[in-house]
């Protein structure tokens, strides 16, 4: 008799190596990749430890080291230079594998910006291959979950806001507003490390989406849960009542890295030099 | 230290596990063997029968209706393959006069779409996230034999579809809703709904039914505060709801969606709670209920006054209309019907019967 959770294991080992082959397949591409100057405002955000909502022992801390995080989302303008740049990323030259078929879906042709929505508002309709193709055409990268959760922590005023029951009111609140992908970025004051908009315009790729195993059928994944290992990391939320936390990492454990939603776009970031 | 009773217990718990494998084994032998001498039409029984339920046919795209209306009767059409495409679309609407609130459906209403099949039937469930939708969502039926209720088959983002196959094994009137984390909110926003599961050769004939689905609500603003409503998650989790209601609205099933009948006429309900939290005691004034399927089961019971419905069950209730006038629905736990608007109204027209009610002022 076989310990099911072997099966189990040996099953997502088989989907992360999928995803790992698919990364394989783009690195061809990647070398066309012309770099794109970019003026984008980055904000040095200073490492240190942090209660991780999913981690791997039920009271550890996660380190995140020092980086640099774009001030806002990728525009569609600054989304145009990148395709003018690497034109077989362009809407009709993509390769299948690396975007759905709702890449792009409101622009008009290859180079022209959707008419109702404004090239300053982030880009969306986007891949995870296309958003950390961009990242490297800028010579960065896109941000670790664990980065990109730990800069969202930070309220208008302090760096760390997670003990505040209205800091996350006030977010799932900025979740529920709708098509706010369609406006200008720095729609909201930007929080403690002068970072805009981490909430309630777009959902955010990340480089390591997928390196935790929301599974749909979320009831069990509120505990340790033998079957949600992945690379040695279980969920254990820390906080059953940060609902939007949850939020976040339901959406990123329902996308695969070719899906493209209307409401998904990206940031880039970078080691810091320390 | 902490780990090494960790991985004691861990070790423990192997070995318990492979004790009770063989337990289990053990007992299946020893049913097997008895399974001869017991009665064949025991329960345990009926399951296994179902499955055998051959189809017949091509496939079926099914009719899907909204509340307070059901889809026809199935009656004694043989099992059949049947399509059935749900979407989950977040939009603002009514929760009370003046007061919008923003829900999140099956189908574009609250309760979402009434499903309607037979059992033996085949089903292909298609759920897709409207493109315009914020949050991912799935759902869980509970007519469903099979891991999560189809919840991790049917995990999509937003824009995206997903497909799964159940067979329907047991009859009764189930809830559907969604699983997704955090899956208090999702279901507090209104993503639930019923899927009836006919028995073979159908209901009995009755001539109205209707739909009706109660539901609570948690809002930022006390009750009959005006304008958008947000979702407050701390009244969720405390279990004080500021609206109590049918049909997803304080007005679910008053003014122009109130439910009308003829005297004479016989009335089915198909009644389901998706909570999240409170149980329904449910209850129509001036009448009596003539049967209920308990829990939305096979056991009938005759002569009710209020059934109970938990959060997350269903019911089945009939009745005949004897008498002419307006009937108030209500939960019976009654502070919700007058202050939190768990109150809905059925009307029988028709000749006067004195000999039934007779007032003499």
């Amino acid at each position: 008799m076989k310990n099911p959770f072997c099966i189990v294991l040996v099953l997502l080992m088989f989907s992360c190596g999928r995803n790992q082959e698919a990364e394989q397949h783009l690195t061809p591409v990647q070398k066309e990749l012309s770099p794109v100057s970019s003026k984008k405002k980055m904000q040095k955000i200073e490492g240190g430890y942090y209660r991780a909502f999913v981690r791997k022992e039920s009271d550890s801390l996660t380190y995140v080291s020092s980086f640099y995080l774009d001030e806002t989302a990728i525009t569609n303008a600054e989304y145009l230079t990148f395709l003018k740049a690497n034109p077989q990323w362009s809407k009709s030259k993509i390769i299948r594998l690396y975007a759905d078929s709702t890449y792009l879906k409101n622009w008009k042709n290859d180079f022209e910006i959707p008419e109702d929505i404004s090239p300053d508002a982030p880009v969306t309709n986007i891949s995870w291959f296309a958003a950390k193709a961009y990242a490297q055409s800028a010579g960065k990268r896109l941000p670790t979950v664990d980065e990109w959760e730990y800069a969202a922590r930070a309220s208008e005023n302090l760096k760390d806001a997670t003990e505040d029951p209205a800091f996350t009111q006030h977010i799932l609140q900025l979740y529920q507003q709708k098509n706010n992908y369609k406006k200008p970025v720095k729609q909201h004051p930007a929080n403690a490390w002068k970072i805009y908009d981490m909430y309630g315009t777009i959902w955010e790729w990340t480089e390591d989406f997928s390196s935790v195993m929301i599974t749909g059928e979320s009831r069990k994944d509120n505990t340790t849960n033998e079957t949600l290992f992945c690379a040695g990391a279980s969920v254990t939320s820390s906080d059953l009542r940060n609902y939007a936390a949850f939020i976040r990492f339901a959406m990123r454990g329902s996308v695969k890295a070719n899906y493209t939603g209307n409401n998904m776009g990206f940031r880039c970031a970078k080691d810091a030099e320390n | 230290m902490k780990t090494n009773i960790q991985s004691f217990e861990k070790g423990c718990k192997k070995y318990l596990a492979k004790i009770y494998l063989w337990l289990v084994a053990a007992i299946s032998v020893t049913l097997i063997l008895n399974g001869c001498k017991q009665n064949p039409n025991e329960t345990s029984g009926k399951k296994a029968d179902t499955e055998q339920i051959e189809t017949s046919g091509n496939a079926e795209e099914a009719v899907l209706t909204s509340p307070p209306l059901v889809p026809a009767p199935i009656g004694d059409r043989s099992a059949k393959k049947l399509i059935v495409r749900l979407e989950t679309i977040e939009k603002t609407g009514e929760l009370a006069d003046g007061t919008q609130y923003n829900f999140w459906t099956f189908g574009g209403t609250v309760p979402g779409s009434f499903i309607r099949a037979r059992v033996g039937d085949e089903i292909e469930f298609h759920l897709k996230n409207n493109e315009n939708s914020v949050f991912p969502h799935n759902i869980d039926l509970h007519a469903v034999n099979g891991p999560g209720g189809g919840a991790e088959a049917t995990f999509v983002a937003p824009g995206q579809e997903a497909v799964f196959n159940f067979k329907t094994l047991n009859p009764g009137l189930y809830v559907y809703h969604c699983a997704t984390a955090p899956v208090g909110m999702h279901i507090a926003n209104g993503m639930y709904g019923l899927i009836l599961i006919e028995p073979e050769g159908g209901l009995p004939k009755v001539d109205k039914e209707f739909y009706i689905m109660q539901g609570d609500f948690y809002t930022k603003g006390k009750f009959g505060e005006k304008g958008l409503q947000e979702f407050d998650m701390d009244k969720a989790i405390a279990e004080t709801p500021d609206y109590v209601v049918f049909n997803g609205s304080t007005t679910g099933l008053l003014g122009d969606k109130e439910l009308e009948v003829k005297t004479g006429e016989t009335v089915r309900f198909f009644v389901g709670n998706g909570g999240p939290n409170l149980t329904s005691s449910f209850h129509l004034i001036g009448e009596i209920f003539d049967k209920v399927y308990m829990e939305g089961g096979s056991k009938v019971n005759e002569n009710v006054q209020t059934t109970v419905i938990p959060a997350g069950g269903a019911a089945i209730v009939e009745f005949k209309a004897t008498v002419p006038g307006e009937y108030i629905i209500v939960d019976h736990a009654i502070f919700r019907a007058f202050n939190k608007g768990a109150l809905g109204k059925i009307k029988v027209v028709g000749a006067d019967n004195h000999k039934v009610y007779k007032s003499n002022k």
